[in-house]
């Protein structure tokens, strides 16, 4: 124990890290997280596929006389059900990560301090990715056949994790005003599931009542699961594509610089 | 003489409460001072606004002449915290904590992981890198953030109560390790509660009580200033212990105390010629005195006397 009274004399570092150096190592940091809980990782991915397949049998045979023809529907539309709902998680793990010990010691440290944040809502791609790839799998395996083959599917899949990246800023922004976890959570049961439901992701909206219509078409939720659809069948129109992007454009615009200024504010209360 | 933290007139409330009210503090380059004060006495929110963790109300505050405030950044560069809940990622494990430490310092990844082996071995703690740091003992996460205090080689090393929880072996650890700080020039702001740890560790004390500095010296000064000497009598058995009381209340004013059913009595004295002006009349006086004993002035009685003083300006 006496080594300890004697310090390692060591060179300090050449230069500070560039904003996107210590982004990356925050990447890391979440990806380390994940690797440490690899249970809960595998857990949350499959949890989506249980979704699809209650809804597939229990809804299938009433909505399109056959499991098989609902999922072409259907399939889009759950797999945004499945992966938006994950950003709440992400929201949720940012609240009691910063209220953690450990982002004092970052605060005091001399570096490009929205790393923090953007590090680790830009490592949740791997959980979208890996819950999009388990309800896209199950979906082959009931005989989702997409009409835009593999080029469809890789759009349709980049948009969904684009569109789930955008939300994700709604609950990193929540994240950092609400004292707690929990709040975070019960918050999606107000924002996050009427706008999933009151949408076209289970139905199409043909069979509702016009001011319905109008409401559900208004929902970005709405647009997001038509430009899915579209890019899954190759049959997007410029319409879709400019509602669809736009919409999360939209919401990203809004709640990413208000989760920036949160944050920076929280440092210093 | 340059200062390495300097603050004038510093102030902080928390919802109409003022936990610090005017602290003008100026630590020497190269010094180890210790702010010692009760619970609540505004240590704490001290260190978080001079490490930029928390913005004054009021006053200033320079960090190697450089404003916490509006120049945060270059003063985050020059310091580092240990602070008295350890810092570090539950979830990761211990060598996964000091590595993005490193890299967030700017280190390269190999080089990242060169130095948390190093700081592991040196800290003993090789063989509980690999495991997550939410399995660790209180002593063990202590060490870990203090080998991740040392990693950015600091200019200011912030410790805010760094041995409260600790075992008497960490704890000498610790001051082992401090001490090694200043020999390397390392200025030191360490707070504590530890009267022991204050005498043993710092050049100079700032008292702190009801958020503000109300005394500072070197742990001699204020012993000498604050605190008296202890003198000891042992008297023999069937000694009139109350008039032995009595005499030294009425010839040198001292107040006594009486241990071991009178067979020892105790008294503050201003001075070793009081001791012994007072033991020499007892002894004229034909008493028997079986042993006697002069004690340095402890911190514990400067504690005590500024914290009384202390609790009488809060009152006012």
């Amino acid at each position: 124990m006496n080594a300890r009274a004697s310090l390692p004399v060591r060179e300090a570092a050449a230069r500070r890290p560039g904003r996107l150096a210590v982004t990356a190592l925050f990447m890391r940091r979440s990806l380390h997280h994940l690797g440490n809980n690899a249970y809960g990782f595998v857990f949350e991915a499959v949890g989506p596929v249980v979704m699809l397949l209650i809804f597939a049998f229990l809804f299938g045979g009433a909505m399109a006389g056959s499991v098989k023809a609902y999922v072409q529907f259907l399939l889009p539309g759950i797999l945004l059900l499945a992966v938006v709902p994950m950003t709440v998680t992400s929201g949720a793990t940012l609240c009691s990560d910063i209220a953690q010990g450990v982002y004092q010691r970052f605060r005091t440290m001399p570096f490009w301090q929205p790393a923090a944040v953007l590090g680790l809502i830009a490592a949740d791609g791997v959980r979208y990715l890996a819950g999009l790839a388990a309800v896209l799998g199950a979906g082959f395996a009931l005989g989702f056949r997409p009409e835009g083959g593999a080029a469809g599917t890789v759009l349709a899949a980049a948009y969904t994790v684009f569109f789930a990246y955008c939300v994700s800023w709604v609950f990193a922004w929540i994240g950092n005003i609400a004292k707690r976890p929990e709040t975070v959570s019960g918050s999606s049961m107000m924002i996050l599931y009427p706008l999933l439901f009151a949408s076209s992701v289970l139905v199409d909206t043909a069979t509702m009542p016009r001011w319905l219509q109008a409401v559900v078409n208004a929902n970005p939720i709405s647009m997001a699961v038509a430009l899915t659809r579209g890019l899954f069948h190759g049959n997007a129109g410029a319409g879709e594509l400019a509602a669809g992007i736009g919409a999360g454009l939209v919401i990203a615009a809004v709640f990413m610089p208000l989760t920036m200024r949160a944050y920076v504010r929280r440092q210093t209360a | 003489m340059a200062y390495a933290i300097e603050t004038g007139g510093l102030r902080k409330s928390f919802g109409g409460q003022e936990a610090v009210r005017g602290v003008d503090l100026a630590v020497r380059s190269g010094e180890l001072f210790a702010l010692l004060g009760p619970n609540g006495a505004g240590k704490t929110t001290t260190i978080r606004m001079l490490t930029t963790l928390l913005k004054p109300d009021g006053g200033t505050a320079r960090v190697c002449g450089h404003d916490v405030v509006k120049e945060a950044g270059a003063v985050r560069a020059r310091i580092s915290v240990t602070g008295q809940y350890a810092a570090l990622d539950d979830a990761l494990t211990g060598r996964q904590n000091l590595a993005l430490f490193a890299g967030l310092y700017g280190y390269s990844r190999g080089e990242a992981r060169k130095i948390a082996d190093e700081l592991l071995i040196l800290f003993g703690l090789s063989e509980a890198g690999g495991r997550t740091v939410g399995t660790y003992s209180g002593g063990m996460r202590r060490r870990l953030d203090l080998a991740a205090g040392l990693l950015p080689r600091p200019e200011v090393m912030f410790l805010d109560e760094p041995t409260t929880g600790l075992d008497p072996q960490s704890r000498h650890d610790l001051w082992d390790t401090v001490r090694g700080l200043k020999r390397q020039g390392t200025t030191v702001l360490l707070t504590t509660q530890d009267l022991e740890e204050a005498d043993q560790l710092a050049d100079r004390i700032g008292f702190i009580a009801g958020g503000r500095l109300i005394a500072v010296g070197t742990p001699a000064e204020l012993k000498a200033r604050y605190g008296g000497k202890t003198l000891t009598i042992r008297l023999a058995e069937g000694t009139d212990a109350d008039g032995v009381s009595r005499l030294l209340d009425e010839r040198f004013g001292l107040e006594c105390r009486r241990e071991e059913e009178g067979r020892i009595v105790k008294a503050s004295v201003r001075n070793a010629e009081t001791a012994h002006a007072a033991v020499g009349a007892l002894l004229g006086d034909g008493t028997v005195v079986e042993d006697f004993a002069l004690d340095d002035p402890r911190l514990e009685d400067v504690y005590f006397a500024l914290n009384a003083a202390g609790a009488k300006e809060a009152a006012v």
